[in-house]
């Protein structure tokens, strides 16, 4: 069962609303709570707004599940007051959605700027207001959380009155809690669930009665790792883990830029990196991202370990080297070194929470010849959009080596790269426009990597 | 005057149609909708649905206890298919069981042959093969076959336009309950609350007095559930009548988006004609309005853009002829501005292509035929403009000079990125085109303890209608708002209603509330003048006191209540409001149709990334003709959803259908609305105010349409700043422009 089912019609809040049952418009969202332990840290309270129409019920056990008749109070709470004071409701329909990403927003520890207060209502659709209202309520919220410094959201919440008392007893409450086991008891043709952000829109029906292995929560499958200048990710670290990871920030100083392209904040709070690859999308972003960066996969049937290149996995259109008890465990990549560049790129009809309609990714390594010249000493490229599954774009890469990066080696590769794709018409652009979208982001690699390029020889 | 809604709104305790708590034994409904545009039903095997456990009944159109027919205008739609399925989506049967879920999988189990015949999708196909709704319509001023000689410039040209997804946040739904004697309460999602009663009653056979439909609110309808909410709450409302139990179905979303139909598009072939001086002496245009297999609203949507052709300019010579088109795609309907900025859009091309033909710039074409007071449109009516005012004022205010230098300066500083400017007046009429529909109705009770209680036929769906009526109450007895309770809109309480469309609702239905209070303060005041023996005349209700001649009396609201209930003095009245002077003589296809017009004009700058196509629009600058608005802080938030809706439909949105009719963008995450980042960085109104009496509620003009059509200016826009990279695109006259066309056209002709 779903948590917005649950809420709706067993527990009958109806505060909680369905516009999409898709994770496209943000009507059901919630907010999950739990507590988090890093490494020799105490543990801290972690709020994440999630959309429930997504979410399993296995996937919030032991839990603080809140809706939106959990944040209200006697009176409008400031972040409602903020919303009906500046009209940014019209219908109404959805407005509980906002109120609980903006709460979401005063329970997390971002800092409190206006832009991040936006970003956090990136996943809610309003089709009545056009936002301008609600942006306007959305600043007075960032301004309620000025004055907090380092006491814990939850706690500055309640005393401040943003949100109910109660909130200030919750990290008691949740280490009264049984700590919840992997059971690992599923018949053996259970389906892997991430965040269930693919299956539960692709597969919604056939989920109802499957038998479910909950990957989300697995300890095991969890953790960000860095060392010897190798990442290790756990199969189940979010979008968000990953993007949010302050290590990874310093190597790749555009990640949260790239991830910002990514769904929306309460789809990256649950979606998973496995379940990306796993999905199968010839346009997964985070396939693309990985595959220019020679990621390797750990695929595991609980007995047997085995590790193949990502660039390997998927060997047709949702085909994958994998069988059907295999599941991903980690995965791991070299960091870029001081003397290589990363970019990705991504173009859909609308810029946020939207499919690509092609993304790449390149990294370059670059050395000195012998002449002094910067020279590309290696290259990975991905594409995606193009193909019936993510590209890696083996020809075009292996003719980048060794060149000097100019106008004239981009012109050529563009057309090496013309030859690797094979994009069709769809509803997310005609194959003649995915052809041109793919030269103009390989473009739009090297002007990044290189801006004394001049742009008008390539245009 | 806040929204009224608004508290509960931020609480999520509003009442919308899945919320309402339901009643032991409720069954769950869902339609099964043809997986084909268009054929022949050969077999319809129910046989395996029916065995599942906890299958009531599946309904098809032999179950239909009175006539299988819900078209509202002309009778040419089925509720479910006889034989014949006539777009992709057409509700074939409907799956009645314990739970939804049981439902749901039961319409896997139904196995229907259906043998296709060709499909439709292409409205100048359907012209041409004579599939036409309604017989084509033609307005016409002057005489253009005379004028196009006196023009030294002639230009023709072709306009498209995509149709639009209403996209309410809120899923279409119905949930009928029956109670005795054969009475069934229908509670739905619809805008249009009689339509749902008169189709309810065709279907089930039974006379209006038996089916009361109840709405409290919706979570949107922007004319998607004008007319297509009937559909589900005949579907309900049938399996009531026959099971005698209560039935719900609340659409799925990809349900909702194949079953519905949408904002119509439109193909147009334009031809314009201009004096040296830039004057627009003649303009033709012939539309072919894409409307889908069924009729629906669209041949009142054709005539809306017949009127709005010319948008607000004055033209001499006009001949305009609307084609309503039959195809296979589900029955187009009411989308904000009802066939206006489909009109609109082409005459706005037509300026375009007629200034880059040139050689100047569109916005001196435009200025220059600006419409004045006394101009004649060409269906009859003598403008009241407020035209040049909302142009000039613009213009001044925004630093509409400096902008264009600064986009100038910009554009030759820039190779990656360029801008675009674009300015889009409007025009637009206010009333239903189709007169007898301008009349409304308000019920108000005063209790004899001095709360107040009303009921229109207005429906509350964001627009804020609920709050204008209250303080229509408000205002004419002087009393707290918190005095007052606006109900739910109910066919038993107000009878004969007109949906709430045309951007029309507090108009009429706040006209008739006036009506209502007045006729009961005149009454009050007269129980107050006898008690205190003073003349009526003298006697001033404020703040809830009763005032003569200015001093307090000691009598106060409350009492003054009680005692005209002693007195029996009647202390309900049922008012009524007809909107005076409209007219229009379809013969002629002249008259005087619309209550006033309402007038504005929008700049629009947009940014594009040349080197990936995408863009942003940087602000929309906007002086708009309200009167004298009621409620700025809800008529602020009725341009700025109006605008960012227009803009969606000029630039993101892309219904995509198949060549079998099929929709492609059929959920969410293959139709883009703007998002909070997609919007314009700046939104900037300017209220023109004007003191001239009008027709409008308190001389608040309806804010409801109009703004929508300032979204065309991001399309213009964009074309401009395509053109600045890219002079020599040939860009055709093609909306939406998606990051895709835009890409293409900065590139066209270069590789
Ligand atoms: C509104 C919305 C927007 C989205 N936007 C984007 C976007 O912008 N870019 C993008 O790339 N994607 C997007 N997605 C798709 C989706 O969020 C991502 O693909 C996500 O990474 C999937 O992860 P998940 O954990 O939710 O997968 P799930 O749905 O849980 O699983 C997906 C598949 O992976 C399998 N699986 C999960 N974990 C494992 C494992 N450890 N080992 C083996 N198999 C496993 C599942 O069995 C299933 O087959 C969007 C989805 C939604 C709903
Ligand atoms: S219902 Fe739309 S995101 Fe969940
Ligand atoms: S207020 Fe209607 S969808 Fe946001």
């Amino acid at each position: 069962m779903l948590l917005l089912d649950f809420i709706r019609y067993h527990q009958h809040l109806t505060g909680t609303k369905i516009g999409c049952r898709e994770g496209d418009c943000g009507a059901c969202t919630v907010l999950l709570g739990e507590l988090k332990t890093e490494l020799n840290q105490e543990s801290a309270l972690n709020y994440r707004s999630v959309t429930s129409c997504l979410t399993p019920l296995g996937n919030v056990q032991g839990k603080h599940v809140v809706s939106i008749e959990g944040i209200n109070m006697q009176e409008l709470n400031p972040i409602q007051k903020a919303m009906s004071d500046e009209s940014a409701t019209q219908c109404g329909f959805c407005t509980p959605g906002f109120i609980m990403s903006l709460s979401g927003f005063c329970l997390s520890r971002k800092e409190p700027s206006p832009e991040n207060a936006i970003a956090s209502v990136d996943g809610n659709i309003c089709r009545c207001t056009g936002y301008k209202s609600i942006e306007r309520a959305v600043a007075c919220v960032s301004d309620l959380l000025k004055t907090r410094d380092n006491t814990e959201p939850a706690l500055f919440a309640a005393e401040q009155k943003i949100l109910p008392a109660y909130f200030s007893g919750i990290r008691e409450r949740l280490l009264k809690m049984e700590a919840y086991e992997f059971s690992g008891k599923e018949g053996s043709n259970a389906r892997f669930v991430g965040g269930g952000t693919d299956l539960y829109v692709q597969k919604h029906d056939e989920m109802t009665h499957a038998s479910i292995r909950f990957m989300l929560e697995d300890q095991s499958l969890k953790g960000i790792e860095i060392a010897d200048n190798k990442c290790i990710l756990g199969a189940s670290s979010t979008v968000t883990d990953f993007g949010e990871n302050p290590a990874l920030q310093s190597y790749f100083p555009e990640l949260k830029a790239y991830i910002k392209l990514i769904s929306s904040t309460p789809i990256r709070n649950i979606a998973t990196i496995a379940g990306n690859f796993v999905n199968a999308s010839p346009i997964g972003d985070l396939t693309i991202f990985f595959l220019a960066l020679e990621t390797e996969l750990e695929l595991s049937d609980g007995k047997n370990v085995r590790t193949i290149p990502l660039r390997k996995f998927h060997t047709g259109y949702k085909q994958l080297d994998k069988r059907p008890e295999e599941f991903i465990t980690r995965l791991w990549f070299e960091l870029p070194f001081p003397n290589s560049k990363f970019n990705f790129e991504k173009v859909s009809k609308r810029t946020h929470l939207d499919i690509a309609s092609v993304n790449s990714a390149l990294s370059l390594q670059l050395e000195n010849d012998a002449q002094g010249n910067e020279i590309i000493s290696k290259a990975l490229l991905s594409a995606g959009g193009v193909g019936p599954t993510p590209v890696f774009l083996e020809k075009t890469a292996a003719f980048l080596k060794g060149k000097t990066p100019d106008e004239s080696l981009i012109i050529d590769i563009i057309k090496i790269a013309q030859t690797e794709i094979k994009p069709i018409s769809d509803a997310r652009g005609t194959e003649v426009y995915k052809r041109l979208l793919l030269s103009q982001l390989i473009k739009a690699h090297f002007l990044k990597f290189f801006p004394q390029l001049k742009a008008e020889a390539l245009l | 005057m806040k929204n009224i809604d608004s508290f509960n709104h931020v609480r999520g305790e509003s009442r919308y149609l899945d919320d309402i708590p339901l009643i032991q034994g409720t069954l769950f409904g869902v339609a099964l909708g043809a997986s084909v545009a268009h054929g022949i039903i050969k077999k319809l095997d129910l046989s395996e649905a029916l065995a599942l456990e906890g299958i009531v009944r599946i309904f098809t159109d032999k179950d239909i206890t009175g006539e299988n027919q819900i078209g509202g205008i002309v009778p040419d739609e089925p509720l479910l298919a006889d034989h014949h399925v006539h777009f992709s989506g057409m509700p074939i049967a409907f799956v009645v069981a314990e739970t939804e879920e049981i439902a749901r999988e039961a319409l896997k189990k139904i196995k229907v042959e259906i043998e296709a015949l060709p499909v439709i999708t292409d409205p100048r196909e359907a012209q041409a093969k004579g599939e036409l709704i309604v017989p084509p319509r033609t307005f016409r001023i002057g005489d253009t076959d005379a004028a196009w000689q006196d023009c030294a410039y002639v230009f023709e040209g072709k306009a498209d336009t995509n149709g639009q997804e209403h996209l309410y946040i809120e899923t279409q739904g119905a949930y009928a309950v029956p109670l005795e004697n054969g009475v069934i309460k229908v509670y739905s999602s619809t805008q249009g609350p009689t339509a749902v009663q008169r189709a309810v009653c065709k279907v089930l056979g039974v006379p209006m007095h038996q089916i009361e439909v109840d709405v409290t609110r919706l979570g949107g309808g922007f004319g998607g559930k004008e007319d297509q909410a009937n559909t589900w709450a005949a579907l309900c409302a049938l399996a009531t009548h026959v099971l005698k139990k209560p039935v719900k179905y609340s659409l799925h979303r990809m349900e909702d988006m194949a079953m519905t139909g949408k904002r119509h598009p439109y193909s147009t072939d334009f031809k314009i004609g201009l004096s040296r001086e830039l004057k627009i002496l003649a303009y033709e245009a012939t539309f072919f309005q894409n409307a889908g297999a069924a009729a629906d609203l669209s041949p009142a949507v054709l005539e809306r853009t017949l009127f709005h052709s010319v948008n607000t300019y004055f033209i001499p010579n006009v001949r305009v002829t609307g084609n309503s088109c039959r195809t296979n795609l589900p029955p187009n309907t009411a989308f904000r501005g009802f066939g206006g900025p489909q009109g609109m859009f082409v005459i706005e091309a037509a300026i375009v292509k007629a200034a880059e033909s040139i050689g100047v710039e569109a916005a001196q074409i435009q200025r220059i035929n600006l419409n004045k007071t006394g101009d004649e449109f060409h269906y009859g009516q003598i403008a009241q403009s407020e035209s040049q005012a909302c142009w000039e004022k613009a213009l001044e205010i925004y630093g509409f000079d400096q902008m264009k230098e600064a986009v100038g300066a910009f554009n030759k500083a820039n190779l990656l990125h360029k801008k675009g400017l674009a300015l889009m007046p409007v025009c637009f009429g206010i009333s239903f085109t189709n007169t007898m529909m301008n009349h409304a109705r308000s019920l108000v009770h005063v209790y004899s303890d001095g709360s107040v209680n009303v009921s229109t036929g207005a429906v509350e769906m964001g627009q804020g209608v609920n709050t204008k009526i209250l303080q229509v109450a408000a205002q004419v007895f002087s009393l707290n708002a918190d005095k007052i309770r606006i109900n739910s809109t109910n066919t038993f309480r107000i009878a004969n209603t007109s949906p709430s469309a045309a951007s029309a609702t507090a108009d009429l239905n706040g006209k008739a509330t006036l009506i209502a209070c007045t006729e009961i303060l005149k009454r009050l005041k007269k129980v107050a003048s006898d008690e205190l023996k003073i003349d009526a005349k003298e006697i001033e209700l404020k703040n809830e006191l009763v005032l003569a001649g200015g001093a307090e009396t000691g009598l106060d609201w409350k009492r003054l209540v009680a005692l005209a209930f002693m007195k029996r003095v009647a202390l309900s009245e049922h008012g009524h409001y007809a909107t005076p002077e409209i007219h229009f003589d379809k013969t002629k296809e002249k008259g005087h149709p619309f209550a006033y017009h309402v007038y504005g004009t929008a700049i629009t700058e947009v940014t594009i990334d040349c080197l990936r196509g995408t863009y942003e629009v940087d602000a929309v600058k906007v002086v708009h003709d309200f009167g004298t608005s009621m409620n700025p802080v809800i008529d602020k938030g009725q341009i700025e959803g109006g605008i960012v809706q227009g803009i969606g439909w000029m630039t993101l949105e892309e219904l995509i259908y198949d060549k079998e009719g099929k929709l492609k963008s059929n959920a969410l995450s293959t139709y883009k609305v703007p998002d909070i980042y997609a919007v314009p960085k700046k939104i900037e109104i300017d209220f023109l105010q004007t003191e001239q009496d009008n027709l409008a509620i308190f001389r608040s003009k309806a804010v409801g349409e109009p703004p929508l059509m300032y979204g065309i200016g991001a399309y213009f826009a964009l074309r401009n700043a395509v053109k600045a990279f890219n002079p020599a695109a040939e860009l055709p006259f093609d909306a939406p422009m998606t990051a895709e066309k835009v890409l293409l056209g900065l590139y066209a002709g270069k590789y």
